[in-house]
Formats: structure tokens, sequence, C-alpha cells
């Protein structure tokens, strides 16, 4: 079972959930923590898994071949992303814009265009006790994260669960990470802010079909209107979370929330069994 | 005309109501909303739309199944995995032409796509430019490009000093959008260890893009350590600390009114913003920007 958790507002507690929810079940099954959050991975400070393995993500940029170029234009014309231009008898390309389609070399006429790659970011991946660890990371400077995303997913394994935790807003990163989950959890606080967010991440995932609930963080400050619009909308709230500063603290130091303060574990045991019930009567009822 | 963005790595450091609190302390100046994805400045600020308009961008295949013949070119070669089944799974085309262009039976047509809208607005702090991205939409930094390219528009149209801007978080996209070319970044971190780790990667942009950084440490209170140790990692680097805000719930409670801080209460939040904003404005009228 896919679970990924995202929050269209960030710091809400995506991270916190992420990777208790990873360790509380590590005991009893195996389990993988896939960071898609590429921009800025966390999860790492919290596991400090041992890194095993490392892999360059990059995108097919193209090289052009001045000997056989005419210049005839087809690439520019081509290119949706402007990442190609011809200027008198000069091509010049524009490695950051570029999405890497291969359209410019696969309709060069004089196959003059062939494609390199363009370092964009990293893949790691690791251990840390029973949680099997892989995240990605958009190098500074570079604007694509979805290409970097989607390199975190292709190592999703056959482990039986695996948990991905999603960048904030609601644009194609998130909608790269969510795909494929079974269940989304969204990750609020009971703001005006977290309650904006969330409805426009409850569009998010009902545009791509995946069954959500809703994990409430930082209970206690704001006021009740998160809790009203989910019970209008008919979302569970599967896990509150209160305003403590125990829990704070452990955050800012880098310290898991079911590590520091182990009674949560049997809080997010109990968030997962809602979802795999949640998920199964789902399946069912599809199946209908 | 000086052009302040609010970024901060990672999300939920206390953006938006730093923006609000510069909003009702600066005089004269045009507000963007650059986070067009999970918008929440207008909570604060609470607009009155004066103009929208259509942000049209990007295209997304279509495929007449009358004209298709299934001979599956177009699958083999879509390098994001857009069509299955020969139909178009529009979250996931990124409207590259590659597959019209190549259809044999010419099957395949690419249509325009509305990915949302932005707002010229006014407020009782002044103009607002801000945006709404289309749901699983792509192209968020083209549109934070308009957002600043019409707060520029109004800035000079109506002589103000300053543009400030709530940022999106992040490194990618819509952040280098959002900060190429401005006059300053203030980054607002906290004193967690995801907050030092995501400050030294916003810094990173900051330095690849040549945009001056100063930095505010919202919450610091909750762990003296760490942002001690904040403070040593912006030394190292050159990158001055403007404010030590603490951890106060009058913050959430004036978000619960929408109302800025400032307005809301005269604690210590407020008056470590007031001075944060001196020194800001102080500065930037003694210095060029870059």
């Amino acid at each position: 079972m896919r679970i990924s958790i995202a929050s269209g507002k960030g710091g809400t507690g995506k991270t916190l959930v992420a990777t208790s929810l990873a360790l509380a079940l590590s005991d009893r099954h195996h389990v993988q923590l896939l960071d898609c959050d590429v921009e800025e991975p966390n999860d790492h400070v919290f596991l400090r898994p041992e890194i095993t393995g490392r892999e360059t993500v990059t995108i097919p940029v193209p090289k052009v071949n001045e000997e056989k170029c005419t210049h005839c234009r087809k690439c520019a014309e081509v290119c949706a992303y402007n990442a190609i231009a011809v200027l008198g008898n000069r091509v010049l390309t524009f490695p950051q814009l570029c999405h890497g389609c291969g359209a410019c070399s696969y309709l060069c006429p004089e196959k003059a265009i062939t494609e390199v790659g363009h370092e964009i970011g990293t893949v790691e991946w690791g251990r840390f006790g029973g949680v099997a660890f892989v995240h990605g990371r958009l190098t500074v400077g570079e604007a694509m994260a979805p290409p970097v995303i989607r390199k975190v997913k292709e190592r999703v394994n056959n482990y039986d669960i695996a948990i991905v935790d999603v960048p904030p807003g609601t644009s194609c990163p998130v909608v790269e990470a969510i795909k494929g989950s079974d269940f989304c959890i969204l990750v609020t606080e009971p703001t005006p802010f977290g309650l904006n967010d969330l409805a426009l991440a409850v569009e998010t995932v009902q545009e791509l079909a995946v069954p959500c609930g809703v994990v409430l963080n930082r209970a206690g400050i704001g006021d009740s209107r998160v809790v009203d619009y989910c019970s209008e909308n008919s979302i569970p709230v599967l896990l509150t979370i209160p305003l403590d500063l125990e829990i704070a603290r452990l955050y800012s130091r880098g310290i898991a929330l079911v590590a520091g303060m182990p009674q949560w574990k049997s809080s997010f045991l109990e968030l997962f069994d809602m979802v795999t019930e949640l998920v199964v009567e789902r399946n069912r009822s599809a199946k209908r | 005309m000086k052009e302040i963005v609010v970024l901060s790595g990672k999300g939920g450091t206390g953006k938006t109501s730093i923006v609000g609190a510069l909003a009702a302390l600066a005089q004269s100046k045009v507000l963007a909303d650059c986070d067009v994805d999970a918008a929440d400045l207008h909570l604060l600020l609470r607009p009155s739309e004066k103009m929208r308009t259509e942000f049209w961008s990007g295209k997304v295949a279509r495929i007449d199944q009358d004209r298709c013949d299934e001979c599956g070119l177009c699958q083999e070669l879509c390098r994001f995995h857009a069509i299955r089944d020969f139909q178009v799974e529009e979250a996931s085309c990124e409207g590259c032409g590659l597959c019209h262009h190549v259809c044999p039976t010419e099957a395949i047509t690419m249509r325009e796509n509305m990915a949302g809208h932005w707002f010229i607005s006014g407020t009782r702090y002044g103009p607002l430019v801000h945006a709404r991205l289309g749901i699983a939409q792509e192209n968020s930094g083209k549109l934070v490009a308009v957002v600043r390219q019409q707060a520029r528009k109004v800035a000079e149209e109506q002589a103000l000093d300053y543009v400030i801007s709530d940022g999106p978080p992040g490194i990618g996209c819509p952040v280098i959008s959002s900060l190429s070319g401005a006059s300053l970044a203030l980054l607002v971190t906290e004193p967690t260890l995801s907050g030092m780790h995501d400050l030294d990667r916003v810094l990173g942009v900051c330095r690849h893009f040549g945009v001056p950084a100063t930095v505010c440490i919202n919450k610091y209170d909750i762990n003296e350590e760490n942002t001690r140790q904040t403070e040593e990692q912006c030394s190292r680097q050159a990158v001055d600390v403007v404010a030590r805000i603490p951890f106060d719930n009058a913050v959430t409670e004036s978000i619960v009114r929408g109302v800025p801080i400032v307005e809301y209460s005269d604690g210590r939040v407020t008056r470590e913003i007031v001075t944060m904003w001196r020194r800001i404005s102080g500065a930037s009228e003694g210095s060029s920007p870059a």
C-alpha cells in the first residue's frame, strides 16, 4: 500500500507524520519512506539513515552538431519551452528551460541533435533500522523538481508499505508526488491559513481520485473551522496532535515524535489501521 | 523602487504573517502574493478585487479517438508517461507537443490551457497583486512572473517605493521566479534542524541569483541553542540577522481575526517586527540594490 503525506500549506507537520508513521510501522511491517519534497527534503534530519547508494538525476538536453545543422529552425519551432533558438547560423540552447521532452532531437530533419545529460539533482537511498529510505535533492539553482521526484518514485519497492512525503503546494511537484497513491493523509493546523490550503489540497487529491483523510496538528491554537470543514465535507479526521511545547522542542532537535515520546506510537498504528480500513472499503465499493 | 521578497525554504515559518505586518508598517508600497498555488495573504489583507485576468499558459494534448488508429507511437515517445491506452492523462502532460508532431494520422491536437487567474485588488494597506493557479496546474513560475511584473507596473504608475512579495516555500521554479532580480530577499526561518537545513539551501539560491539576503529568526525561543547556531551559520556567510521574533500565540490569534499582528497586539512580536522594518528600510535606502 502506498500512502502519501501532503498538506497544501507548508510547515504543518508532514515530515513529523511521515517519519513517525514509518518508524511506528517498522516493527511489524516492511516500510519504505520516500521523501519527495526534493526542494527541501527533511526526513533524513529525523531518521539519520545510513546512505548506501546515490544516483545523479539528469534530464536530456539537446546538443547540436553544427556540421550537420542547416539552421532550418525546426527545433526552435517545435520547442514548447523556448529552450532552443536559432540566431542566424548559430543555435543556442538553454538547459534551465528544457523539460527534456526530446521533441527537437526526434524531429530534426538532419538528425543533427543528440542529447546529453544535464544534472538537476541527486537521489540517495539507505536504511534506518527497519525503514528503507529514499530521498531526492534538487540542485540549488535548478528549477524543475518533477524529474527528481519521478526518480525517487522509480525506487518504490515491493515492500508492503510505502510512505511518500509530498512537497507543500498544489501544483505539478505535488501532483507528481501523490500520483499512484492508495491514500493521501493531509496534515493541517486549525488556523485560517491551514483551512484555506487544506481546501486546495483536498481539490488536488480529488482531481487525482485519491481518497484522503486529515491529521490535525497543533490542535488548541486557532479556531474550529478546520474541524467544521472536515465534517461538512465528510473528510475523516484520523489523528489529532495537540500544540505541545515538548513536541515542538523534539521537532526542533530533529527527533521523531515516536522516538522522543514513545507513547505516541500506538496513535500512529491506529492511524495506519484507519487508513487501511478506508482503502479496503473503497476498493470493495469500487468493485461493486 | 525596491523589491523585497520574503522567502523561507521551509514552509510554515511565518512568511505570510511577516508580509502582513510589513503591509501595515511600510508607507508607500504595493503587495504581491507570489505563493500562487497556496496563497494566504488575502486572508490578512482582505482585498476587494478590482481586476481579474485569465492566465493562459501551456498546452495540453488531446487525442481525437475517431482519427487515432492506435499505432502507439505517441505512447512510446512521451517521456512524461502522459498517454495510456490512447488517452491523455492531463495531469502528467507537460505540453511539449511531441505526440502532436509525430502522430501519423494527425489525431492529436494541442489545446490552450487556462491555468489560473491573477488579480489586482485594493486593500486598506494599498494595492495587492495576487493570483490563483488552477488545481494541479503547471507553470506556477510563469504566473509568479506575471504577478511580479504587474506589481512593478503598479508601483511605477503610482510612484510607490516598495514592492513587497510573499514568496512560495522551496527552492524550485516558483521561488526562482519570485527571486531573480529582486533588491532584497528577507528569509524567515525557525530554529529547528529542518529550518536550518532549508535556510542553507535557500541562501544558496539567493547567492546563485546574486540577490542580497537577510535573515529573520521566527519563534527564536523554541530552541535558543539552534538560534545561536543559525546566527553563526549566517555570520559565516556574511548574512545579517535582522530580527529575532519570540513565539507568541497572539500571532495565531491575529490570523484568526484576519488582521496583521502589528494591528492586533503591541507585544514583543510587534516591537521586534517594527525594529526589523526600520533596519530593512533604512538599509535599503542607504545602499543601492544589486
